[in-house]
Order: structure tokens, then C-alpha cells, then sequence
């Protein structure tokens, strides 16, 4: 495939979607190191009444407005499934899946309720996302990367998604530290001066962004799958955190690649016409990976770990 | 219009799908009960999400089969055995790997899902057979529901209720104790694994009307509505049944009448507005009822210490003090005592005075350990004892001012 017709169809669509694939695996790997794996899963079910009332208020789809009605519909959700769980004295998963099925039928109502027809917002769009349809036209080869006029006409998902990875990586270089010791001993974190509690509530806003910013470009789906499966193949090749994130890094690019070419070429070279969903088939195939580390990762068992980790 | 919806008036249609949703909600509100209590909530959505790719596999045979491919049966059939393989993926993976159930949940959520989606896409691309309404099975659609649809939700649901009926009691055990409930020698595992077959099954069954992605909130809300009010397991059971049953049947016929009112979430919110009123209304577990325990609580604190407080002749400055004791006709506007607030007043410094030798003397161990400086002396010991411990302090004195 020349550079011709990779240039203005795929190269944007990927590299979006490997941004987001990574902005969402670096977060997750500390969640699912503290147990908190389905906050990803709760966070993508969740945005969909912000974006939804967000549209109901401007009338219109842009960017901003929504990803503000996101992220506040991502910090009610937080609140109200701490405020049922300690004023209900609720188990925290009971908790979570009555508020976020709750806020997901609120959304899904209320979508049906005003008239979003002539405008392209629907439950499937938030679902699977639009990954194929941000191509950038007005390339015409290698070259447009340097001209500048073709990338004023850049999709705008692009530099938004990199500009979230750069916060989501900005976050975790700083607080390393302070993350590492508190993810595996929250006491001993606790007694060497680390806000915990701020701290934990620091990550979720970081996964909260990352989430409701991937969601925008690429569906929930890939959210949701990049936040658990690459993190947890990476969990099984290492007793080590660094050599964990870097592993989850490498399985979420090679999901987003081999998921994005699988979907657009797969079905032409099995003699089909049309392309499949990507967002689907980028999580098959981080599904495939997490499958593939769990029967021959070199660190799957549970042997030398504490029990439960 | 609500009212004739409510009673089953707005003709054929929605009158199978109310009575269909209300016997699915019956039956998944008792079995989303084992769950919760079992704490395993949310491994029915990953159920839930694990039924897509059966259900668009199942299309595909039967439409290459030459069939219509909308075989509800079939459909279904399709989706229990895709969502049994998800189960069994999540069960190797949380027993063979090191990781938690809470990401093998997310895993097989995710991944199942996404491969439904591009089964979805494959389907539409194909343009076999007549692909729309495949669609409906992510949120649920009751138009057009057909007798034979109805007939095999309620069977559905009928067996689910009959299956609990019968397994009731070891899955209670399990849910609460399973080291105990292996040590009676339960077969634990097969238990589980029962019960997740069932939570498969009404995922299954509530499929058409509810949604893959909303069935999770009939399984976990009744249960956890129905925890506020009762102690007892198997009062859980059947307020939880009672609730998914009204939130069902109520949600089902609110979105018959009026248009774009989608059944799913319709369903959904309604279980979720019982929720909310017994998270403020219970009694005892409620929001309210601890609102009230904690200002009951304040109160008697505050008159106490006032009381000591006037006993010991000391100035009161706290006002809230001050204003529970006028209330209840212990002092004057000017903080001065009453003849009843001073009769009060030395009772209680006389009772606490009384607390000091009951607490010292090793033969009032267990009532001593009752003590918290707001009990009433009388509700511990007899007449008698107290008669005794007032020889060892004395008659009473007099107040000070």
C-alpha cells in the first residue's frame, strides 16, 4: 500500500487509535492492580447522559460541551456511588451497578425522548464509536505530514487524543512514586506522608479524562477493553510494575493496529467487500492477547505472589 | 392513558409485555438476590455482555440455514451457550491466572462484546436475510413482540422461579458462608456454578425486553432495594422478587403509553425510584431513620450533661442545651432550674454516682459493661441492688443553688 492512500485514510484513524488504546492502558494498570479494573466499564456506561444533556442544551455536536457534560456526569456517578455505598452500607460492585445501569437507562431515555434524528447521535455511535470515519482528506501522501496547510485539515480527535496521552503520561511520571508505593502497601504509603485517599481520587480523574476523551473518538468498547485487557496480559509476563506498563503499552499498540488493519483488510482478503467494525475488533484482538498470556505468560500463576493480587 | 396501561386496557401488545416483564422481573429479582448476597453482582454483566456474539452467531447459521434468522428460540439458544462459554472463560481465568474476578469480569465483558460488535458489522455487510432488530437485543424492543415470543419469556421465567424455589437453601448457605457451607459438605462449586446458570438464564430470557446491557439492573437493584427493609434472608428473596416484579410490570406499562418511551430503561429507572425511597425510607437501614436515631441520640446526651451540669451547680452556655432543658420544663428562660428540672438534676448526678460503684465492683461485671453515661441505672439492675448500692453512698443531698 502506497503512502498515498494510507496516508489520508488509515494513518489517522490509527494513530488515534492507538493513542487512545494507550492513554487507557496506562491508568488501567494501576487499577487493576488496586482492584479497581471496572471503573473503566462504569466510567464508559455512564457518560452517555452528559453527553447526551450537554446536547440537549447547545443543540448542537461539538466537542467541548460534551466532553464537559462527560466528565460531570462521570464525577456525579463517582459521588453517588460513594454517597450509596457508605449511606446504604452497600458492597462497592452492588453500588456501581446500580448507579451506572441507572445513569445508562437515563441517557438512553433520554435520547429517545428529544429529537436527535436529523443529527448523527445514537446509542450504537457511543457504543462502537466512529474510529473509520476520522480520515483526513486533504492528504495526499508522506508529504502532507509536513505542509502545513493539510494539517490545519486535520481530524480535530487527533491532537486531542495526543494531547490527553500527554496528560495521562504527565500524570503518571510525576506521582510514580508516590502511586507505585500506595497501589501495593497503602499503609506504609500512608505513614510515609502520601495522601492516599487524594491520590486514589487523582487516578480515577485521570482514567475519568482519558475514558470520556477516548469515548468522544473511538466508542465505549475499546474504552472498556483497553482499560482491563492489556493491563492484565501484562500482569501475567511480570512480577515487575515496570516492566508491566511497558508490556501493557506494547499489547495496547499491537490491539489498536492489528484490531484497525484486521477490520479494514481482513474481510477484503477473505473475499468480502465491506470492512467490519474496528473499535470491535481492536478489543477481539486484545482479547486474543490476554487469552494468549494467560495460558503461556511466564508469570500467570499465582505462585510467589500473595494470594488474591 | 397511564391508568388504562396499568391495567392491562391498551390491547394486546402491551399487555403481553407487561405480564411477560413482570414474571422476568419476579424471577430476576430472586436470583440477582443469591448474587448480591454471594457479593458477586457484577459478573451478570459480564453474562449479560458475553450474549452478543451467540446471539449474532446464531443469526448467521439460521439464516444461512435458510431460515428467517429472528428465531426468538433460537436466538436465545444462541445466546445462552455464547454467554456460558463467557462464564466459563471468566471461571479459568480468575482460577488459573493470578488475576482478580473483577478483571476477568471486565475481560470477557469487553472482549465478548467487541467481538459481537463485528459480528453485528458482518451481518449488516452480508445484508442476509433480514438483519434488522438484531439492534434491539443491546437495549431491548417490545414493539412488535409476537405470542410465541411472550410464551418463551414467560416459560423462561417460570422455570427460572421454580429452579430457585427448589435451590433455595443451599444457595443461601453458599451465599453467606461457603467454607462453612463446604465443611456441611455442599458441593460448593456446583452451587455456583447453578447459580450462575440461572442468573444466565433470566440474562437470556430478559434479553428481548430489557437489553443485554440494562438486564444487569434487574438482577442487582430488587436485591439491593430489598436489603434496606429486612434482616432475613429469605424476606430478601421475596422483596427482591416483589420489587423486580412491580418495577418491571410498572416500567413495562409506562412505556406502553405513551410513544418513545423505550422499555428497558424504562424498567430501569422505575427499579431505581423504589431504590432511592428505601435508601431514604427504610426503617432502621434507611437515611432517614439514621437521621432521626443520630438527633434522638444528640438530644439525650445533651439533656443529660445539662442535668449533671445543673446538679453540679454549673452556668450552662451551650445554647442547644439550654433549649432542651426549657422544652422539657427544666429550667426557666433565665437557666434557672425548675422544682422538676432540680429533682431531675439530682437524680441524675445521684444515678451517676450510682454508676461509679456498680462500675468499681467487680459483682456488677455485666452490668457495668452496659454502661455508656446515657442508660437509665433502673433498666440494669433491680430495685433491690440499687437499694444496696444506695446504702453503701448515702441518702440524698440536696442541689446546690
Amino acid at each position: 500500500m502506497s503512502g498515498q492512500e494510507f496516508v489520508p485514510l488509515s494513518l489517522t484513524p490509527m494513530l488515534i487509535g492507538i493513542f487512545a488504546a494507550v492513554a487507557c492502558a496506562l491508568p488501567g494498570n494501576f487499577l487493576l492492580l488496586r482492584r479497581q479494573a471496572l471503573i473503566g466499564d462504569a466510567i464508559s456506561h455512564v457518560v452517555l447522559p452528559g453527553i447526551v444533556l450537554a446536547f440537549l442544551v447547545t443543540g448542537v455536536i461539538s466537542t467541548w460541551p460534551m466532553m464537559l457534560g462527560a466528565a460531570g456526569a462521570a464525577i456525579v456517578a463517582v459521588v453517588m456511588i460513594e454517597a450509596i455505598r457508605r449511606l446504604g452500607r452497600i458492597e462497592p460492585g452492588a453500588a456501581m451497578g446500580v448507579v451506572f445501569t441507572t445513569m445508562f437507562a437515563g441517557g438512553v431515555l433520554l435520547l429517545e425522548q428529544s429529537d436527535t434524528s436529523t443529527v448523527h447521535l445514537d446509542v450504537e455511535h457511543a457504543l462502537y464509536g466512529n474510529l473509520e470515519s476520522l480520515i483526513w482528506l486533504d492528504a495526499t501522501g508522506w508529504s502532507s505530514l509536513l505542509d502545513p496547510e493539510a494539517l490545519r485539515y486535520l481530524p480535530t480527535e487527533l491532537p486531542r487524543m495526543a494531547l490527553t496521552l500527554v496528560g495521562v503520561c504527565l500524570f503518571t511520571a510525576l506521582f510514580w512514586r508516590a502511586l507505585k508505593i500506595s497501589t501495593f502497601d497503602e499503609g506504609f504509603a500512608r505513614t510515609m506522608g502520601i495522601r492516599t485517599n487524594l491520590l486514589g481520587l487523582g487516578l480515577v480523574i485521570t482514567a475519568a479524562v482519558a475514558a470520556v476523551a477516548a469515548f468522544d473518538a473511538v466508542g465505549s468498547i475499546i474504552v472498556i477493553a483497553m482499560f482491563i485487557c492489556p493491563p492484565a496480559a501484562a500482569r501475567l509476563m511480570t512480577n515487575r510494575l515496570e516492566a508491566q506498563i511497558a508490556w501493557s503499552v506494547l499489547f495496547a499498540v499491537v490491539s489498536a493496529v492489528l484490531g484497525y488493519a484486521l477490520a479494514g483488510f481482513g474481510p477484503l482478503w477473505l473475499g468480502g467487500a465491506d470492512s467490519v467494525s474496528a473499535a470491535g475488533m481492536i478489543a477481539t484482538v486484545s482479547g486474543v492477547i490476554l487469552a494468549i498470556a494467560a495460558r503461556f505468560g511466564p508469570a500467570r500463576g499465582r505462585s510467589g505472589a500473595p494470594a488474591g493480587v | 392513558m397511564l391508568l388504562d396501561a396499568l391495567l392491562l386496557q391498551l390491547g394486546y401488545n402491551a399487555t403481553l409485555v407487561a405480564i411477560g416483564a413482570a414474571l422476568l422481573g419476579t424471577s430476576a429479582g430472586i436470583t440477582g438476590t443469591f448474587l448480591f448476597l454471594r457479593k458477586r453482582a457484577l459478573v451478570s454483566d459480564a453474562v449479560s455482555h458475553a450474549t452478543l456474539p451467540g446471539v449474532c452467531i446464531a443469526f448467521l447459521i439460521m439464516a444461512f440455514a435458510g431460515g428467517d434468522g429472528r428465531n426468538l428460540a433460537g436466538l436465545l439458544a444462541g445466546s445462552a451457550v455464547s454467554a456460558g462459554i463467557g462464564l466459563w472463560c471468566m471461571n479459568w481465568l480468575t482460577r488459573n491466572t493470578r488475576l482478580a474476578e473483577d478483571a476477568a469480569i471486565g475481560a470477557v465483558l469487553s472482549v465478548f462484546f467487541g467481538f459481537g460488535i463485528v459480528l453485528l458489522t458482518v451481518i449488516q455487510t452480508l445484508g442476509v436475510g433480514r438483519q434488522a432488530g438484531l439492534e434491539g437485543f443491546l437495549l431491548g424492543s417490545t414493539a412488535g413482540m409476537l405470542y410465541s415470543d411472550a410464551v418463551v419469556i414467560a416459560a423462561g421465567g417460570a422455570v427460572t422461579l421454580f429452579l430457585v424455589l427448589l435451590t433455595r437453601r443451599p444457595m443461601t448457605l453458599v451465599a453467606f458462608d461457603p467454607e462453612y457451607a463446604a465443611a456441611r459438605g455442599l458441593p460448593v462449586d456446583r452451587i455456583d456454578m447453578l447459580m450462575m446458570g440461572l442468573v444466565m438464564a433470566v440474562t437470556v430470557v430478559g434479553l428481548k425486553i430489557v437489553g443485554l446491557i440494562l438486564i444487569v439492573a434487574l438482577l442487582i437493584i430488587p436485591a439491593v432495594t430489598a436489603r434496606f427493609w429486612t434482616e432475613r434472608s429469605e424476606y430478601v428473596v421475596l422483596l427482591a422478587g416483589l420489587f423486580g416484579g412491580v418495577a418491571a410490570y410498572l416500567g413495562a406499562a409506562l412505556s406502553a403509553s405513551a410513544p418513545n418511551l423505550p422499555t428497558g430503561p424504562l424498567i430501569v429507572l422505575v427499579s431505581f425510584a423504589l431504590f432511592a425511597l428505601s435508601l431514604f425510607l427504610a426503617p432502621n437501614r434507611g437515611v432517614l431513620a439514621a437521621v432521626l436515631r443520630h438527633l434522638r441520640f444528640q438530644r439525650r446526651v445533651h439533656l443529660r450533661q445539662g442535668l449533671l451540669a445543673l446538679a453540679q451547680g454549673q452556668a450552662i452556655y451551650e445554647s442547644l442545651t439550654l433549649r432542651l432543658l426549657q422544652r422539657a420544663g427544666l429550667v426557666r428562660a433565665d437557666g434557672v432550674p425548675t422544682s422538676s428540672g432540680k429533682a431531675r438534676a439530682a437524680k441524675a448526678l445521684r444515678d451517676e454516682r450510682r454508676w461509679e460503684v456498680v462500675r468499681s465492683d467487680m459483682d456488677h461485671e455485666a452490668a457495668a459493661a452496659l454502661y455508656d453515661g446515657l442508660r437509665d441505672i433502673e433498666t440494669v439492675l433491680t430495685p433491690d441492688q440499687i437499694q444496696e448500692i444506695d446504702r453503701q453512698i448515702g441518702g440524698p443531698r440536696e442541689v446546690l443553688s
